[in-house]
């Protein structure tokens, strides 16, 4: 519960900023950021968590529900759980990570419940611990983050990271956009939680994932892995916001005449659908789920049927307009380079947990919606958030050490021109969303678009601070920016077809590629392979 | 997105302006104003905290759209999301009604 003088210390508040003295700071407040914080406070730190938008309602799960891979501990439902996805995967996952996660996952689902989260019970009295519910499950972390004595800073996003002398990361600052004024945060470690990036699709509750975290962390050096796994798009009605692919596997797919668009469907036919899309409209209809299940789905996911109830379509009789929208490394299993078991990344006292964070240990190459992102966001939450406390305990008193402001990209002003952020986003999505570029992708059409994204770049790097109110829209735009060009080099770098990353030149998994490709880099981009770290792999590979 | 913050429920408790993920919502002396309308990414979710049920998220993400707000008042859509998961006194038994367990490994 809340001890005073374990708080965050609030230093002051002039005019136009607040400054606070913390042991760890937290960006972002979804599942993975409300964990480290309350596992970082729990371990004896003094906590400070700052959401781009209001920790409780901000990132994709707070706005869904989501399988969670919550696995009973028995031997043989374990080695199924983890044997199961190793295909679809790719083999890139780690058994070691696939079992510590499960187990931190069954731990943290388990207070859930002590905590007073609803789950359901089944026929046979049974709990059911393995999906959440997104609006209550998020709208308890945040109050167990307050309960445990977290400084919460709501709609205050980070501009850039604060380093020391030495490289080791010392804080944030950033804005508090519904005060207008700047808050810096001096910290002895940092967790980045600010999800992945969806690329302003408006794939559900995924506009605040704009991959800010990834650009803060590079801007300090950082390292990322499995960039090209990040081609994943989820199916939703054309008009609307509500991706809940999963429920399309109910759905017949038809074209504009009423045909049967063959081999469409929600698992293993989305290439299909994209395919169809792209020579006219698509429809769906959720006509193979009967009664029974279709109540389940109006009581499991009410939202999934708001468009339908608000523009007088039933879903399960009448056929509607579908699109696939982008989400990107949110259900990609791409993000920074975790070095240990701590979940620190390549830069010292810099954490990552959740989306932010790679995922290719549990996952290898393909995730979907939920399920091991969601266990994942549990699990390296709680990893980072100790490992943070740990970290920021070590490094003792430092006290009137100087401090750098690491940030970039629209953040200087060298060219007399501002950086303009919604017309930057724009032009990035131009180069993500076409199937042709990212879904599908092929050495020439990947080459012209990195051509196009570095030009923007160079602009963009040298371009001037914009004004406040333009500010946080072109760090996003820079950030998606700097994504794209990372997620296009790993492609590239990555000749073969595997996981969810297709090449349309190389369209067999190829054993050559069976490692890693890390990549990093701000003005000029790099990749390098990696090698599995597993021996139960080596093994498997003689 | 979001379309409707109707005048007569709304109590200016400014629970919208707070909660938004977007910061769609400006605050006022008197009600909340949509002052970024093309930034709501409709996630339905001010309706859902809304004590009121005086807000009406259009389910069309792209395209504004015109509404009648006494039409939606009187099929009782506004509010409605509330209680379909169980944030209302009368719909609390919801609360645990998640049925995704079912619906896994279709």
């Amino acid at each position: 519960m809340t001890n005073p003088s374990s708080c965050a210390e609030r230093l002051s508040s002039s005019a136009g900023s607040v400054v606070f003295d913390a042991d760890v700071l937290v960006l972002g407040g979804g599942p993975a950021g409300t964990w480290a914080a309350i596992s970082a406070a729990e371990h004896g730190a003094r906590v400070v968590l700052a959401d781009k938008g209001f920790c409780g309602t901000s990132g994709a799960t707070a706005a869904a529900g989501t399988g969670v891979w919550y696995v009973d501990p028995a031997p043989e439902r374990r080695e199924a759980a983890m044997a199961s996805r190793e295909k679809l995967g790719g083999h890139l996952q780690d058994r070691r990570w696939m079992a510590r996660v499960l187990d931190r996952t069954y731990a943290q689902s388990n207070q859930l419940a002590d905590w007073g989260y609803p789950y359901p019970v089944d026929e046979d009295g049974k709990p059911q611990r393995n999906s959440l519910q997104g609006p209550e499950y998020m709208r308890l972390m945040r109050k167990r983050t307050k309960q445990a004595g977290v400084t919460i800073l709501d709609h205050s996003p980070a501009l850039e990271l604060l380093v020391d002398g030495s490289g080791v990361v010392a804080g944030a600052t950033g804005l508090r956009r519904q005060k207008g004024d700047r808050w810096t945060v001096n910290a002895k470690a940092v967790v980045i939680a600010t999800g992945g990036c969806a690329f302003l699709s408006k794939t559900l509750g995924s506009n605040v994932l704009t991959g800010d975290g990834y650009l803060l962390a590079a801007e300090a050096g950082a390292e990322f892995t499995s960039m090209e796994f990040s081609n994943a798009y989820a199916i939703s009605p054309a008009f609307g916001s509500v991706t809940k692919t999963l429920f399309y596997s109910w759905a017949s797919f038809t074209d504009e005449q009423g045909s049967v668009i063959p081999g469409a469907s929600s698992k293993g036919g989305r290439s299909v659908i994209a395919r169809a899309l792209r020579k006219g409209p698509v429809y769906a209809q959720l006509d193979e789920a009967d009664a029974e299940t279709q109540k389940h789905m109006r009581v499991s996911q009410p939202n999934f049927f708001l468009p339908f109830d608000r523009t007088g379509i039933d879903p399960f009789t009448q056929r509607f307009p579908i699109t696939l929208r982008l989400e990107g490394t949110v259900r990609g299993t791409g993000g920074l380079r975790i070095v240990d078991d701590s979940c620190a990344t390549t830069v010292p006292g810099l954490y990552a947990a959740g989306d932010a964070a790679t995922r290719e240990l549990i996952c290898g190459g393909f995730t979907g919606g939920g399920s091991h992102n969601a266990a994942w966001a549990m699990s390296s939450g709680y990893w980072a958030g100790q490992g943070a406390a740990g970290f920021a305990r070590q490094l003792g008193v430092t006290a009137g050490r100087q401090v750098i402001r690491r940030g970039t990209v629209g953040l200087r002003s060298r060219s007399g021109r501002p950086l303009q952020g919604d017309a930057l986003a724009q032009s990035v999505q131009g180069e993500v969303f076409p199937y042709e570029l990212n879904y599908f992708r092929e050495a020439g059409r990947l080459g012209e678009s990195l051509r196009r994204l570095d030009a923007l770049w160079s602009d963009a790097s040298v371009a001037d601070a914009p004004d406040e109110q333009g500010l946080l829209r072109a760090r996003e735009a820079a950030a998606m920016l700097a994504t794209a060009r990372w997620m296009y080099r790993s492609a590239l770098a990555r000749q073969e077809s595997r996981g969810m990353h297709r090449r349309d030149d190389y369209p067999e998994q190829d054993d050559r590629y069976r490692h890693y490709v890390s990549t990093g880099g701000l003005d000029d981009v790099w990749t390098s392979a990696r090698p599995l770290p597993s021996p139960h792999y080596a093994e498997a590979a003689e | 997105m979001i379309e409707v913050i109707d005048t007569e429920r709304c109590t200016a408790c400014d629970i919208c302006f707070n909660v938004c993920p977007t910061n769609v919502f400006d605050k006022t002396d008197r009600i909340p104003r949509i002052a970024r309308q093309s930034d709501c990414q409709t996630c339905f979710l001010c309706e859902l905290y809304c004590p009121e049920d005086a807000l009406f998220v259009s389910p069309f993400a792209d395209t504004p759209q015109q509404l009648d707000v006494a039409a939606l008042k009187e099929a009782a859509v506004l509010g409605s999301y509330r209680r379909a998961v169980g944030w209302t006194d009368e719909s609390r038994h919801l609360r645990d009604a998640d049925r995704s367990y079912r619906l896994f490994g279709h």
